[in-house]
């Protein structure tokens, strides 16, 4: 065995082990820190003995038991020096430890303790990026951009209180399922939009590492949980979302609204798979959550291969049903957008103008409000609430987008001032004014067009435009669009 | 496992007969299914005095120790197996008194 195919297998292991191991060992010791520490340890012995011994037959099986070993050893250790505290340290569980069943796998009582609502929401993610997934917290820390000090003692602080206030390491009673889960997968899925539409000015526009990372948990729950539907939605949302991935930021590092894609691009196996699942929910006839109907939308929108082929009256249709399920602003704002769609700006902008108080710190209603005025072709008011909304945004691509965006609008809102003006300002004095700079060809031209509102131009340079005319494709019809279209809160 | 719960209010009023009669309820409750230890309701905190013997004469100060908008109007004390257990218990508590309630283990 090669070298690299030893590394291979310890990678493969720490994916697909990890969380076992630290599950067992928390189950049988009754100890976070004791099934974190072992567990590692674990790790960097197999990377230590891999190479020159080669890689066990059953590597689950080595992991656990020297994890094990090192437990029992630590323990030995600790209890010489205080009984008492390793007993105040012990992780409350009803059951005696021992063998569990198919049903109750370990690693369940972990996301759920790691996601308990007692925790804050930031030491939710990271016990379980940390706990589940098997990151490192040098890791973490740069996934959330957090220094390494302040998110080791975040997550030391999480285990203390698990321990001190005795949050239970099991699988909720079934009285109080539902509400557990949406806490874990409000954990798994904020996890997802961080890597999705990562904010921040210093990291990528899309954090692959995350999205893939989250995918990964949301797996993992749902084989635990197979028959829960709102985890099956919400990995349906993660793939149909994920599988856009690739179209959805420019080579220049620019968003691709959802209505600008080249679909083209998009990973039908991803989507194929989405697909199934939104399927045999509908197929389980029960009625669906928040996730489930997302998930709905998403795949509304993965089905039409042309973007004028979207069933605009479903997306609304489903809107409708999650504004029953959850009557928040955000909701309502991104059920106006694809309201725009259908019964067109006008109405959209009415329906989002309701609003205006609840989301006023919200980027996405600007940029969403942006576009519908400058669609209304009302430039002014357009290049206002774009200022907005680039100002409230922290992720890059968009920031960039909209920076477009709103730069093009010089162009109509000059225009505006034109059609507006009592008379149209003479050449010689625009000439005068603009000696050659931007600002002058563009007051010419609202000077040439002053009587008439241009059609709706394609932005002449984005990569997607090249690369259709390269490729001799047709180019998608340009519908004026705005912000990303978002199919549920928090991220297009 | 016992825990502390505390009650936090904002005014200056007392209980409503209606909050009585619904805190009368969920403590005996409590009692019936053995997780009563001990509750009480306070006084306002303008009639506290804090004691500071560290040095070598006490000193006495009217008020409490801490002037703040908030403050403790009461507290249960429950013995229950876990936090679960306590928050499900406190969530009821908050309702009956109609108040905020904080969830505090003992050490």
């Amino acid at each position: 065995m090669s070298a690299a195919d030893v590394q291979e297998a310890i990678t493969r292991a720490h994916r697909e082990q990890w969380a076992r191991v630290v599950a067992s060992l928390a189950r049988r010791f009754g100890d976070l820190d004791i099934a974190e520490d072992a567990a590692a340890e674990a790790f960097a012995v197999a990377v230590e003995r891999w190479p020159a011994d080669g890689v066990p037959p059953n590597p689950g099986g080595w992991l656990t038991s020297t994890a094990n070993r090192r437990a029992i050893d630590r323990i030995r250790r600790e209890s010489k020096r205080d009984d008492k505290q390793k007993e105040a340290q012990l992780l409350h569980d009803d059951d005696p430890p021992g063998p569990s069943g198919a049903i109750d796998d370990q690693r369940l009582r972990l996301i759920f303790t790691c996601c308990h609502p007692a925790l804050a929401m930031e030491s939710r993610v990271a016990l379980t990026l940390r706990l589940v997934a098997g990151l490192t917290v040098p890791e973490i820390a740069r996934a959330l951009l957090v220094q390494e000090t302040a998110m080791g003692q975040r997550i030391t602080r999480a285990k203390a209180k698990i321990r001190a206030a005795r949050i239970p390491y099991r699988v909720p009673s079934a009285e109080d399922l539902p509400a557990r889960v949406s806490s874990v997968l409000v954990v798994l899925f904020l996890v997802f939009n961080e890597g999705y539409l990562a904010t921040g000015p210093g990291t990528d526009p899309v954090r692959h590492d995350l999205t893939t990372e989250a995918i990964r948990l949301t797996r993992l729950t749902r084989a635990l949980m197979p028959d829960n539907g709102e985890v099956a939605g919400l990995l349906a949302l993660m793939l149909l979302t994920e599988a856009r991935r690739a179209a959805r930021v420019s080579a220049s590092g620019e968003l691709i609204t959802l209505i600008e894609q080249d679909r083209r691009a998009w990973d039908t196996a991803l989507i194929a798979e989405g697909h199934r699942l939104v399927r045999e929910r509908l197929a389980a006839g029960a009625a669906p959550g928040r996730y489930q109907i997302l998930a709905a939308i998403a795949a509304v929108h993965t089905s039409a291969c042309d973007v004028r082929d979207t069933d605009w009256s479903q997306v609304v249709a489903l809107y409708d049903q999650l504004v029953r399920l959850d009557p928040s602003p955000i909701v309502a704002l991104n059920r106006a957008i694809a309201v725009a769609e259908l019964d067109g700006p006008e109405v959209a902008l009415a329906a989002i103008d309701r609003l205006d108080r609840r989301l006023a710190g919200y980027h996405a209603y600007h940029a969403t409000r942006a576009d519908l005025l400058r669609r209304l072709s009302r430039g002014q008011e357009s290049r206002a609430a774009y200022d907005k909304a680039i100002e409230l945004a922290g992720n890059t691509a968009e920031i960039a987008y909209l920076t477009r965006r709103r730069d093009q609008l010089g162009l109509l809102a000059v225009i505006d001032w034109g059609r507006h003006a009592a008379q149209p300002p003479r050449r010689a004095d625009l000439t005068a004014t603009g000696s050659g700079s931007a600002g002058w060809r563009l007051a010419a031209r609202a000077g040439r067009r002053s009587h008439r509102l241009p059609p709706r131009t394609r932005p002449a340079s984005t990569p997607r435009s090249r690369k259709s005319r390269i490729r001799g494709h047709r180019l998608p019809p340009r519908r004026a669009s705005g912000v990303a279209r978002r199919p549920w809160p928090g991220g297009p | 496992m016992q825990y502390l719960v505390s009650v936090i209010d904002a005014t200056a009023g007392l209980a409503t007969p209606d909050e009585m009669a619904a805190i009368d309820v969920f403590n005996d409750r409590l009692i019936a299914d053995g997780h009563w230890v001990f509750a009480g309701g306070l006084a306002a905190p303008s009639s506290a005095t804090v004691i500071d013997n560290r040095g070598e004469e006490p000193i006495f100060t009217d008020g409490p120790f801490l002037e703040s908008k908030e403050y403790l109007a009461g507290f249960w004390i429950i013995d229950v197996a876990d936090l679960d257990a306590a928050l499900k218990l406190a969530t009821e508590g908050s309702k009956a008194c109609h108040r905020k309630v904080e969830v505090r283990p003992f050490q």
